[in-house]
């Protein structure tokens, strides 16, 4: 039987029973748009997570005091007081794979401006410090390295600081108070916004020369970081071990002992985020992909019903001269023609349900054509898969039994 | 039902291919079938051998049991013989495999069946074009065949119709339309009047008849007598077996009995 014909009898065995058929659909549509939607959250998620990790720099180290056995008990992050300026100057001395170091410290303080007071964030660092980070200034500019030498008060204030201390007014050349020492403005950065790799708002901060904050608030002389940028991405592996060896060496770490410090690399952290996020799509998909493979059994219990119901007219058909495959390729096509309908509705769905969890939630979708047509080749081999068994089932059926079936 | 013209069928004449008139169209030489019915095994055929020629008309009797139905399955190709062979027009049958029976049924037999067995919500027309499309002849000439079949049996101003919007007599002239489409050189009929009324069964008769009269061999099971009476040969089974195979005395013609029956409206 020619294509054309076997399409319009599939069409009107279809119609015969619409809600049946509209029911069917469903489930297919249902998967398809859910598989959609989910992946296009997944790889929303991945993508907006790739876009912060190229923004904070890939050939980013992060260089962190701590990690350090007293006695059994483990301490993190800045409670050893090993790490000093004079790493720093070794590090940019002999690690060839280092581009620049920036040496800083940090503390919590409460700044008052006016009548205003915000409790923040305040590090102590160079000013290489914002080239690393690639943080621009939406006012003003960085302090210099001879306020660094000087221990001068002026402080580098970020766009939430900015917002609660000087609502209307330019904070330039104004005056705050950071522990009841006077700081003078000389810059505000640009908003950066949240940042879902480090779970911290980036903008509420207030930067002041590294030996200001030593030297007038903290009274601390050791480094609590370094803030490192490799030569590229592809040597930030190179200085994470560079920079491991020249630190055991300077701290004079026996073999058998651990670090002292920590060196976190951006490019590992960035994969590990990218790979998590991957198991996210990947569940997602994969939770989606089941109520897709119910669908198909839908598809393939209503064909059966199908079959059953239609036994007469299989033998009749039989009888006029329809082979096997005639009669197999008939129930196909009705299995493959329920799940492409589903899978094309269901396309539709989930993009705009993507569109309406981007609008409504703001979470960052991602559709891909990828996506699309991956689904769309999964409708087909759902039809295909479970519709073959049915079509099977008529094709074997004996055409006199069948014409005796009542 | 309004009267129907009694030379619908001779409008036009049906081309034909295969063997002419007295040539031998089936050959059955002893055949045997047995069937496996749960621990028992039934003998349905035992020992069959019958030839039939091209233009005949012959009507099989026999009570239920006799081995007639399972004759005419294994006539009609869908049934092969356990022993014994079946030549239809010198090809032995029981050498095919499913998918050749399945083109002689589609090219060479025509069936017509006691409950009609139309597709519902598929017009006269498009039930009538079926066989066509098995066959794989291109659209506009299945077209051309189907509205000539419906013509050949009085129903060309019905085409459009439905199935649920004919009489059981109009759904069997579609039925038998759909037996022609593909000119067949036998027409198998299993019990076509079973479902009708004894007008509208004689008026199926005349059809048959006119059909018979182009040249076309009709085999017809049936366990009425006036109904064989219009064929020109009769076989009776019993306990699977042929007992008796003789002409009709005295043919009934279908054409003058309608005339003594009363017209009905519906």
């Amino acid at each position: 039987m020619d294509f054309a014909s076997t399409l319009r009898m599939a069409f009107r065995a279809l119609a015969r029973n619409k809600m049946r058929t509209a029911l069917t659909m469903l489930g297919i549509i249902i998967g398809v748009g859910a598989v959609i939607a989910m992946v296009g959250i997944g790889q929303g998620a991945d993508d907006a997570l790739q876009k912060q990790i190229a923004n904070l720099g890939s050939n980013m180290l992060f260089v962190s005091s701590g990690s350090v056995n007293f006695g059994g008990l483990r301490v993190g992050w800045g409670a050893t007081k090993t790490l000093v300026r004079d790493d720093v100057t070794a590090m940019l001395k002999e690690c060839r794979a280092v581009a620049a170091a920036a040496p800083g410290t940090q503390t919590s303080a409460q700044v008052v401006y006016d009548n205003d007071n915000w409790g923040t964030r305040i590090t102590g660092t160079t000013p290489d410090y914002f080239e690393i980070r690639t943080w621009s200034f939406q006012s003003g500019s960085s302090f210099t390295d001879d306020d660094v030498t000087m221990a001068a008060n002026v402080a580098v204030i970020g766009e939430t600081v900015r917002k609660n201390l000087f609502a209307t007014t330019d904070p330039l050349g104004k005056t705050i108070r950071i522990r009841n020492l006077p700081f003078v403005v000389v810059g505000v950065l640009v908003a950066k916004g949240q940042s879902a790799a480090l779970t911290e708002d980036q903008d509420d901060t207030i930067v002041v020369p590294l030996t200001t904050l030593q030297k007038k608030i903290t009274g601390q002389p050791w480094l609590r970081f370094v803030m490192v940028s490799a030569k590229s991405r592809s040597a930030s592996y190179a200085a994470q071990q560079q920079i491991e060896a020249l630190l055991r060496d300077r701290h004079r770490i026996r073999p058998e002992q651990p670090n002292d410090f920590t060196v976190r690399n951006l490019a590992d952290m960035a994969d590990a985020a990218s790979e998590s996020s991957k198991v996210m799509t990947l569940l997602l998909g994969s939770i989606a992909g089941i109520s897709l493979l119910v669908g198909g059994l839908g598809i393939m219990n209503i064909m059966l019903v199908s079959v059953t119901e239609r036994t007469r007219e299989i033998g009749v058909r039989m009888a006029i001269g329809a082979t096997e495959s005639d009669v197999q390729q008939q129930f196909l096509i009705e299995a493959l023609l329920m799940s492409l309908m589903g899978g094309a509705v269901g396309i539709l769905v989930g993009v705009a349900s993507s569109f309406l969890v981007h609008s409504t939630v703001g979470w960052p979708v991602l559709v891909s054509s990828q996506a699309i047509v991956g689904a769309a080749a999964v409708a087909m081999a759902v039809g295909i898969f479970f519709g073959l068994y049915p079509a099977q089932k008529a094709a074997q059926l004996d055409p006199i039994e069948a014409l005796r079936y009542e | 039902m309004c009267a129907q013209p009694t030379n619908a069928v001779s409008v036009r004449e049906l081309e034909r291919s295969g063997p002419g008139a007295n040539d031998v169209i089936i050959q059955v030489e002893d055949v045997h079938k047995f069937y496996q019915l749960g621990e028992t095994q039934v003998h349905a055929l035992r020992g069959v051998g019958v030839t039939i020629r091209g233009g005949e008309f012959v009507a099989i009797m026999g009570a239920s049991g006799s081995g007639k139905s399972t004759f005419m399955n294994i006539l009609g190709c869908l049934d092969k013989p356990t022993s014994g062979h079946y030549l239809l027009e010198s090809t032995d049958v029981s050498q095919l495999d499913k998918r050749q029976l399945a083109g002689i049924r589609n090219r060479k037999l025509g069936f017509v069946f006691q409950g009609f067995n139309l597709l519902a919500r598929t017009t006269a027309l498009e039930n009538t074009e079926l066989p066509t499309l098995y066959a794989r002849i291109d659209q506009a000439e299945r077209r051309r065949r189907a509205l000539e079949a419906l013509e050949m049996v009085g129903l060309a101003d019905r085409t459009d119709h439905f199935p649920s919007q004919l009489s059981g007599g109009q759904q069997q002239r579609v039925a038998i339309a759909r037996a022609l489409v593909n000119r067949p050189s036998i027409l198998l009929a299993d019990e076509p009047t079973g479902n009708l009324d004894s007008r509208t069964s004689v008026e199926v008769m005349e059809i048959f008849q006119s059909l018979n009269n182009t040249g076309l061999t009709i085999i017809l099971v049936t366990h009425e007598h006036d109904i064989a009476q219009f064929a020109k040969r009769s076989l009776v089974f019993r306990d699977g077996k042929i007992r008796r195979d003789e002409p009709i005395q005295n043919r009934a013609k279908a054409a003058e009995v309608l005339k003594t029956l009363p017209v009905l409206e519906d």
